[in-house]
């Protein structure tokens, strides 16, 4: 284990580049489904006030 | 491919594959990552750092590819008008401009203990910093202006423009005398590298691949229902100041 993580002595050169690699898929993941969630949760949010008011937009048939 | 420039068409589509792709980056990982640390081979020369490679090349191809994309969606938006072009565009380029983050400080970290340099000006390096320049030139410009068309058709000519850069990465180890190793999978004549760390590396660029069509398809969609709230509220806005009576147009 102890061999495997020193990786031949390039461990801190390999590790880094893994977890950074890590870290920007993660990233990249979570920061693109928090804005469809948000954004998602929005347009539902106006639309049934718009809805209320019956003023709504006609509707695009937009399942989510 | 007009059937599918109706944008609710695409979304539909979108949603049926995104369970699928999001499962084949998930699967394609599980297989890559264990294949690339502990059973491809280390390299006679550059011994277990070679195994920076499996993340470094994948990146460097998306960086590439997803700049392709954006420059393709930007020649839709500008020629034909396509609805989806510029939504693409600015879905994706986020996505590569951390491609290339990636790319450059991982390449970073296998050239600090083989070259002896965290950073050379070579041909290779320099162009791929030029790659990150033009993302973040584009996403920049896409949001400069208050009418998000005039910035959309700015940013598609600066990825048009900056395109020609995309073949210069990839044969700037050719013209040059760089630091960068020559390709060694991507070259006439077929691969040179050795099939047990070719198979890892397919395998690694498969998933990066089925990772970037999955936020491509959650990020357009994101893009598509901006659009939509702006223009919502926009109306809203409009009739809250002119308190128009009940069944006004909306248009």
């Amino acid at each position: 284990m102890g061999e495997f993580l020193a990786m031949g002595g390039y461990g801190a050169f390999v590790w880094p580049s893994y977890a950074l690699a890590a870290a920007v898929l993660a990233g990249l993941w979570l920061s693109s489904r928090w804005t469809l969630k948000a954004r998602e949760a929005e347009l539902a949010r106006l639309e049934g006030e718009g809805a209320s008011r019956r003023t709504r937009p006609r509707a695009e048939g937009q399942g989510s | 491919m007009h059937r599918f420039a109706n944008p609710s068409r695409f979304l539909r589509l979108g949603q049926a594959v995104l369970p699928w792709s999001a499962g084949l980056t998930v699967l394609l990982l599980a297989i890559g990552v264990p294949w690339a640390l502990l059973v491809a081979p280390p390299d006679y020369q550059q011994g277990e750092s070679v195994r920076i490679m499996y993340v470094h090349v994948p990146a460097a191809w998306m960086a590439m590819f997803v700049y392709t994309t954006v420059a393709a969606a930007s020649a839709s938006a500008l020629i034909w008008r396509h609805p989806l072009g510029d939504l693409i565009a600015r879905a994706a380029s986020p996505v590569g401009a951390w491609f290339t983050v990636l790319t450059l400080v991982t390449g970073s970290l296998w050239g600090k203990p083989m070259w002896g340099a965290w950073w050379v000006w070579d041909a290779r390096l320099t162009s791929v910093l030029v790659l990150l320049f033009l993302y973040l030139g584009h996403i920049a410009l896409a949001n400069a202006f208050e009418d998000a068309g005039r910035g959309e058709k700015a940013a598609a000519v600066l990825a048009l423009v900056g395109f020609v850069n995309v073949p210069i990465i990839k044969w700037s180890v050719d013209w040059w005398n760089t630091l960068h190793q020559p390709a060694s999978v991507a070259r006439l004549g077929g691969p040179s590298i050795h099939p047990a760390m070719l198979w890892p590396l397919l395998v690694m660029g498969l998933a990066f691949t089925a990772f970037f069509v999955t936020l491509l398809l959650m990020r357009v969609r994101s893009e598509f229902l901006g659009r939509k709230l702006r223009a919502l509220r926009l109306t809203q806005a409009a009739q809250g100041m002119a308190e128009a009576p009940a069944g006004a147009e909306v248009s």
